[in-house]
């Protein structure tokens, strides 16, 4: 009896381990493309999703720019979702291979070290990875500046709030987190220089329920806008209930929350693929690192809602204009970190090497950071 | 204080979609079945639950859909183990496997939705007459959404059944022996079949309660484990409704609390947090198996299926 018990914590623990990482249909979904070309041989990608493809943030962003992919070029696209970032991923990329395809794209950074090693096992097939900082011979990596229309929902939130506190869901303490942390802060500054950011840590990346609990939390601590940086719309919908207002990320989430949704910073990958693709096909790909910003349209800010004050427009147009002319508008100095020190000096500014190595707060935001 | 009384009450609802769940695995293993299908009992109600609000925009139907569908999972895991005396280990970790591809499944032309407004109304908190004006519980535990004070009645109502009545004792002695309670003219099958589908049918309100009030979208895996930790509730709760509604509670702060104290100045790893309700689980097997109290333990014939001429 003693036994069947023991046994039974035994296989929770294990369980609510395992299963929180792969929760989905473990089998890759094939979806016929649509050949445009059927005399030439249909080409197979591979796209591997950290969670969920419905999780209607950063999986499901993927996932439109596969689908936007599949349309416009008439490849044959498969992918698997919910892949724990962890050895499961060569795995993954090898049942990929085994079903043909050619190109695989890994759309998340811990996916990076196990998609470097496949990519020397199959030299033939070409490895693109999103968000990571590594190439060889047949992977190259893509990213966006994301912190560009952070800084822009920054000036919406500095400019709507009341009571000068502004709360900011966040996942993992990694630089990608953090330097968006920065950016938004900064963005709110620089219209609204007694507003503070508070952030609060989930450590999950898709965990609705819990991720409203943190939102819930930080509107209890008087904070009048939610915005954050998880895929899923819990912290929005706890800004609804309390008719708050918020901020999205990912994707346009404004008929889930009407009433309190401003605007979000997000993802538009399908050109991107779409281009990558192409290249590839013509021979014309190299293993790069490829990091653009509003200009391409990769990253972009959902246009402000009724809800956002109508006076931020103007500004967040203004802002956007110079950063479309390739001018570094958000990380330059002065820039303080949280305990007051200058950490670039006034007229300088940070490189995008820094930028993706941010590890420390800038000034203005409430929260503590312990970069593993 | 007013932090304090706004923790309590967010626990509260947190436990909530917990003490569903547990009250329905505390039912099925009144029985001597354990089901480890939790997970997938909780999407398969989280997943009907929403579909049928969303089409009908009827509160009444969308929780009645939540019970079938939890019911019918409860029902494919009572024909494997009380027909066929299947391992249950298996066939409730089947069950989840199942019910989460399901939900997967049937979810994918909802992604994006919310919940109809004539359900969110419904589901609105309010303030329970006089109740709600008491200092301090008050607004802890009476200016809830109706769903939580139907766990409140559930969880009462399931403990007189289980400790006062004829048909709980039969369920206590088929859950402790089997064969003794057979003897003594007690329909067995019976009696397992209408818990374990009774106790799916909470899995699935538990469910339900995540995908259409707290929320109130369809997204995808929408309990990230909270079944497994209804599991583990089973066991501090000891097998004992009145312990599950505040083990539940409990746990539902132990879920959040880490919001609350971040940034307060006191340095707790969220990661150890985390870990908590899996750490107090042990503790409380630890001390119970340490008194060996009778009150405390396990259904006898917890996992070991029940066959009549084995006897």
């Amino acid at each position: 009896m003693k036994r069947t018990v023991s046994l039974i914590l035994a296989m929770v623990m294990l369980l609510a381990i395992a299963l929180t990482g792969c929760s989905s249909a473990p089998a890759p979904v094939q979806e016929p493309g649509q050949s445009q070309n059927p005399e030439e041989k249909k080409m197979k990608v591979g796209f591997i999703y950290v969670g969920p493809a419905g999780d209607g943030g950063w999986s499901y962003a993927h996932d439109q720019g596969r689908q936007y992919l599949a349309k416009e070029l008439g490849v044959e696209t498969i992918f698997q979702e919910s892949v724990p970032e962890g050895p499961e991923v060569e795995k993954v990329v090898n049942d990929m291979v085994d079903q043909g395809a050619t190109v695989i794209f890994g759309t998340s950074f811990g996916f990076m070290d196990y998609m470097e090693k496949a990519s020397k096992n199959h030299p033939d097939v070409k490895f693109l990875h999103c968000s990571g900082n590594k190439t060889t011979e047949n992977m190259g990596n893509y990213f966006g500046k994301m912190y560009q229309a952070r800084y822009l929902s920054g000036i919406v939130a500095g400019m709507k709030t009341e009571t000068n506190k502004i709360g900011y869901v966040a996942a993992f303490e990694i630089p990608e987190v953090v330097n968006g942390i920065n950016a938004f802060t900064l963005g709110v500054q620089s219209v609204n220089k007694d507003a503070v950011v508070k952030v609060k840590w989930t450590h999950t990346w898709y965990d609705p329920a819990k991720e409203k609990e943190a939102a819930k939390a930080l509107l209890d601590e008087g904070v009048d806008v939610i915005t954050q940086h998880q895929d899923t719309a819990g912290p929005l919908q706890a800004a609804e209930e309390k008719g708050a207002f918020a901020i999205g990320y990912n994707s346009d989430t404004s008929a889930l929350v009407p009433k309190a949704f401003m605007t979000a910073p997000v993802w538009n990958w399908g050109p991107y693929y779409v281009q990558t693709v192409k290249a590839i096909q013509e021979g014309t790909w190299k293993p790069e690192a490829y990091y653009t910003g509003l200009e391409t349209g990769i990253v972009d800010l959902v246009p402000l809602t009724a809800n956002a004050p109508e006076a931020a427009k103007a500004v967040v147009e203004k802002a956007k204009t110079e950063m479309l002319t390739g001018k570094q508008v958000v990380f330059v100095g002065p820039i303080k970190d949280q305990t007051g020190t200058e950490k670039v000096g006034s007229g300088s500014e940070m490189t995008e090497a820094d930028i993706l190595m941010m590890n420390w707060f800038v000034q203005g935001v409430e929260g503590e950071l312990k970069i593993q | 204080m007013e932090l304090w009384i706004s923790f309590f009450a967010a626990a509260v609802v947190a436990g909530t979609p917990l003490l569903f769940a547990t009250l329905g695995e505390i039912m099925t293993e009144r029985s001597g079945n354990l089901n480890l299908g939790v997970e997938g009992m909780m999407l398969m109600g989280a997943v009907m639950g929403f579909q049928i609000g969303l089409s009908t925009g009827n509160p009444a139907f969308a929780l009645l859909a939540a019970m079938v569908a939890g019911a019918v999972g409860a029902a494919i895991f009572a024909f494997l183990t009380v027909t066929l005396r299947a391992n249950q280990v298996v066939s409730g970790l089947s069950l989840t496997i199942f019910g989460t591809g399901f939900s997967s499944f049937a979810g994918q032309k909802l992604i994006g939705q919310v919940t109809p407004e004539s359900i969110k109304a419904f589901f609105k908190p309010f303030s329970m007459p006089l109740l709600g004006d008491i200092p301090f519980l008050g607004p802890i535990f009476f200016r809830q959404d109706v769903f939580v004070y139907i766990g409140y009645i559930t969880a009462i109502a399931f403990g007189i059944y289980l400790y006062k009545t004829n048909k709980g004792l039969n369920l206590r002695a088929i859950g402790e022996n089997p064969g003794a309670a057979d003897a003594a003219g007690i329909n067995v099958t019976l009696y397992k079949y209408v818990h374990i589908l009774i106790g799916g049918a909470l899995c699935g309100l538990g469910g339900a309660y995540l995908s259409l009030v707290y929320v109130p979208a369809w997204q995808d895996y929408v309990t990230a484990g909270r079944g497994w930790i209804a599991v583990a509730l089973v066991i501090f709760a000891a097998w004992n409704p009145y312990k599950a509604l505040l083990g539940a509670y409990f746990f539902g702060g132990l879920d959040i609390i880490g919001f609350r104290i971040q940034g307060k100045g006191i340095h707790i790893s969220q990661y150890l947090i985390d870990m908590l309700p899996y750490i107090v689980t042990i503790v409380v097997l630890v001390a119970v198996s340490l008194k060996k109290s009778k009150e405390n333990s396990p259904p006898r014939s917890l996992g070991t299926p029940y066959f009549r001429e084995e006897r």
